[in-house]
């Protein structure tokens, strides 16, 4: 276990009506941490990562963030602290790209030439041409990059944490690989502290350090794909012998066309 | 005369100034206050079902009350309002003109507004907001930097909606004394001026639009982010703005200001007061088209300094008197219980213009008619047709019960529109007016009233309390009293009912004038 975790859970709860969306659950993760989040639909994994910035407030149990407990510090405060990726993008469709990755900064009060500057950082590290898409309105692009614009307005304040809302689950496969080899780099060279959410147990092992597992509100299980594969528990085990069972159906298929 | 070439264009064009003026100020004004109002509303209840409920329900309701009826509600009503004012703050203001109509105009403004405004907030996409929140803005920023700018394509269609509305619905302010675009239209129907009628219909709706490309080009600068083009629709509404106050700048406050009814007779005589006033180097402007209940209060209130009514009007609706006196008796009581209300009844002009019961005077002769007690025996085979408000004056009531008048059946007309139809045998009777021109160009004749049922009409000049001792006003008036006697009044009225350049009021003031005795 790392010494100081960047998020914490300490026994959390979230009902919404009778339904117990996060039950009990407690969940630590370290700084330079890429974690996965996996689960079906109504598993609970998206209200989970949003009671960390406060978009959906807990019923019960604790939360931290760099060591503060989220309850203690300005929602709108703490949310300009943390980096989040819409599920495809969540752009604002009045505002050009530019002034849609730089709006947390602006918030902020950063001077409009300092935004400026940062904003072509941005562009460039998440490999998009400025000429070409820096005044474009977000109807304009295509959904990778789109969602290229929105990790660069996610990373705009330096934050150290990300939190990622399936971010890749609406794009093609081709531009789905690319983007998260690049983002995981992202992940690395910045040093930062990612959750990320997805129902896709081949991305959670491609991409992340670690993996939660969450069902009906249950943290099933967590660790690295070899400790989960210890796990006791069927649909844990069963999640990960998708991807390989995947894999060896797709090479038969191979292998049997190539023989023909 | 060719279409083009009537020189009431002319006139009608020399009346664009003032009338487009107070056309635009009052319907900008409350197009502001409408907004005002209606946008927070909007925000506030976007996401309160019940109140937003209850607000579109409310604004609705408003929306039913035809325009007429809503401007004319309000005048009564700021009317309590400003002497409620008045006796608890000692503060006055007036209820007569631009108040009731921008407060009627204001609310009828709702409506678009509020419902563009709640469909537009709500109709964006939940997620967008969640992004508002997520990158860390407060309530009030996804407000003003998502919420707004992305129903702004629909509010704005709102707003527009509104001012066009606004801008048609103000040519009904008119009678509660507002000058607007209306004054033609109220005008030209009453006088037969088909040119102002068109003159003012035109001219509201190209106002109308203008208005509404001007907000278009607003809308579409907000919307692409163009500051040239929001910077040139804002600027052209401040330049429709500046440009109407322009001419009131000249006017001197100390102007009389005459008022008239809705009818030829009365805008034929505030031209020939107006006149007149002028004449001796006074400072005057005519105020015509106001509503019957509205302009005894508006001088009593000052808002006008004089006007033309009749004895037996005042006698039944201020004084509230349902016997009838002799002529002298009741013009002496009159003016005594005006007195102590400081307003002067500064005399008679000579002719009297009263209710009378008119038919055709081949079918009085053929059915042996000639006064009303003949009618009544006919009556019951007979139509009968009057003006709006006849059948609930007690006029009315007082032939019914002195005569035993029952008729077939009853209709309510325009008044211009009666002698045409009972000369057309449309209808059988109608109650006309003593002292219309029409009654001798339809062939008509008004039947005596032996048990004098109807009191007399005495067509008398009234001052408001603030000019009582006003004495060059009165001697600018004096050479009209007792001088206009009952058949060059009918004259003029038939000539005001032309529909040619001879037939504007200002032409048959000049012309009554010339008649009279001036020169």
């Amino acid at each position: 276990m790392p010494s100081r975790p960047m998020i914490g859970y300490a026994h959390v709860t979230k009902s919404f009506g009778a339904l117990k969306a996060v039950d009990d659950v407690s969940l630590h993760i370290a700084e330079g941490e890429f974690v996965a989040v996996v689960g079906g639909s109504g598993s609970g994994k998206t209200t989970l990562l949003r009671l960390a910035n406060r978009l959906i407030e807990a019923d019960g149990g604790t939360i931290t963030v760099e060591g503060d407990d989220v309850q203690s510090v300005d929602p709108v405060a703490l949310r300009r602290r943390i980096g989040y990726v819409f599920q495809s993008g969540g752009l604002f469709p009045h505002l050009s790209v530019a002034d849609n990755i730089g709006i947390t900064p602006k918030l902020l009060g950063v001077p409009a030439a300092d935004i400026a500057t940062r904003v072509d950082e941005l562009l460039e590290l998440v490999q998009l041409d400025r000429a070409a898409h820096r005044e474009r309105l977000p109807d304009a692009l295509s959904g990778g990059q789109r969602q290229r614009v929105g990790v660069a307005r996610a990373l705009a304040a330096r934050p150290r944490i990300v939190l990622m809302d399936e971010p890749f689950g609406a794009l093609d496969p081709l531009t789905r690989d690319a983007l998260g080899d690049d983002f995981r780099e992202l992940h690395r060279k910045l040093g930062l502290t990612t959750v990320m959410i997805t129902h896709d147990m081949t991305e959670a092992i491609l991409l992340a350090d670690r993996i939660a597992v969450m069902r009906g509100g249950k943290l099933l299980a967590q660790g690295t794909p070899v400790e989960l594969s210890k796990s006791s528990d069927a649909y844990v085990l069963e999640l990960l012998r998708t991807p390989r069972r995947q894999v060896e159906r797709l090479n038969a298929l191979l292998l049997q066309s190539g023989a023909a | 005369m060719s279409l083009f070439t009537d020189p009431r264009w002319g006139e009608a064009l020399g009346h664009l100034p003032d009338y487009l003026g107070n056309h635009v100020r009052v319907s900008l004004a409350a197009l502001a206050l409408g907004l005002i109002v209606s946008l927070p509303l909007a925000i506030l209840t976007r996401n309160r079902p019940t109140p937003r409920a209850v607000l579109l329900a409310l604004a609705s309701i408003v929306q039913t009350v035809p325009g007429l009826a809503l401007l004319a509600l309000f005048y009564p009503l700021l009317l309590l309002a400003a002497s409620v004012a008045l006796a608890w703050f000692g503060v006055s203001f007036s209820a007569f003109g631009f108040l009731p109509a921008m407060l009627a105009l204001a609310l009828y403004s709702m409506l678009p507004v509020l419902r563009n405004g709640i469909t537009g907030l709500n109709g964006i996409d939940p997620a967008l907001i969640e992004a508002a929140k997520g990158v860390g803005m407060t309530a009030r920023q996804s407000l003003v930097m998502v919420e707004l700018p992305l129903a702004l394509p629909v509010m704005m269609a709102g707003i527009r909606t509104a001012a066009v509305w606004v801008i048609g619905t103000a040519t009904l302010s008119t009678p509660i004394g507002q000058t607007s675009l209306g004054n033609y239209i109220f005008a030209g129907l009453q006088t037969q001026n088909w040119v102002f009628v068109l003159f003012g219909c035109f001219a509201s709706a190209l106002l109308a639009l203008a208005v509404d490309q001007l907000l278009g080009l607003i809308e579409s600068g907000l919307r692409r982010r163009s500051r040239v083009r929001t910077a040139l629709g804002a600027a052209g509404i401040a330049a429709l703005v500046a440009a109407t106050l322009v001419p009131t700048m000249g006017r001197s406050s100390q102007s009389y200001v005459v008022g008239a009814k809705t009818f030829a007779e009365q805008y034929v005589l505030s031209a020939l007061m107006r006149d007149r006033l002028q004449a001796v180097g006074l400072s005057a402007v005519a105020r015509s088209g106001l509503g019957s209940s509205v302009i005894f209060e508006a001088l009593k209130a000052g808002d006008i300094d004089l006007y033309v009514d009749y004895s037996g009007t005042l006698w039944a609706n201020q004084l509230h008197r349902t016997d009838i006196k002799p002529r002298a008796e009741l013009l002496a009581e009159l003016q005594t219980t005006l007195a102590k209300e400081n307003i002067t009844l500064l005399g008679e002009l000579g002719f009297e213009n009263a209710y009378a019961l008119v038919i055709p005077k081949k079918r009085a002769e053929a059915l042996g008619i000639r006064t009303i007690a003949d009618l009544a025996a006919h009556a019951s085979t007979l139509s009968i047709a009057g003006d709006y408000e006849f059948f609930s004056r007690p006029e009315w009531a007082a032939l019914q019960k002195a005569y035993g008048l029952s008729f077939r059946a009853q209709r309510q007309m325009q008044p211009d529109f009666m002698y045409a139809a009972v000369a057309s045998g449309e209808v059988d009777v109608i109650a006309g007016y003593t002292s219309d021109g029409l009654i001798a160009k339809y062939d008509l004749v008004a039947l005596d009233d032996p048990r004098h049922a109807i009191p007399p009409y005495d067509a008398i000049l009234l001052l408001a309390p603030k000019r009582a001792g006003d004495e060059r006003l009165r001697a600018a008036l004096k050479p009209l009293l007792g001088k206009i006697d009952i058949a060059t009044m009918r004259e003029a009225n038939l000539r005001a009912a032309g529909n040619d350049a001879n037939s504007s009021p200002d032409a048959v003031a000049k012309w009554l004038w010339e008649k009279v005795g001036g020169r």
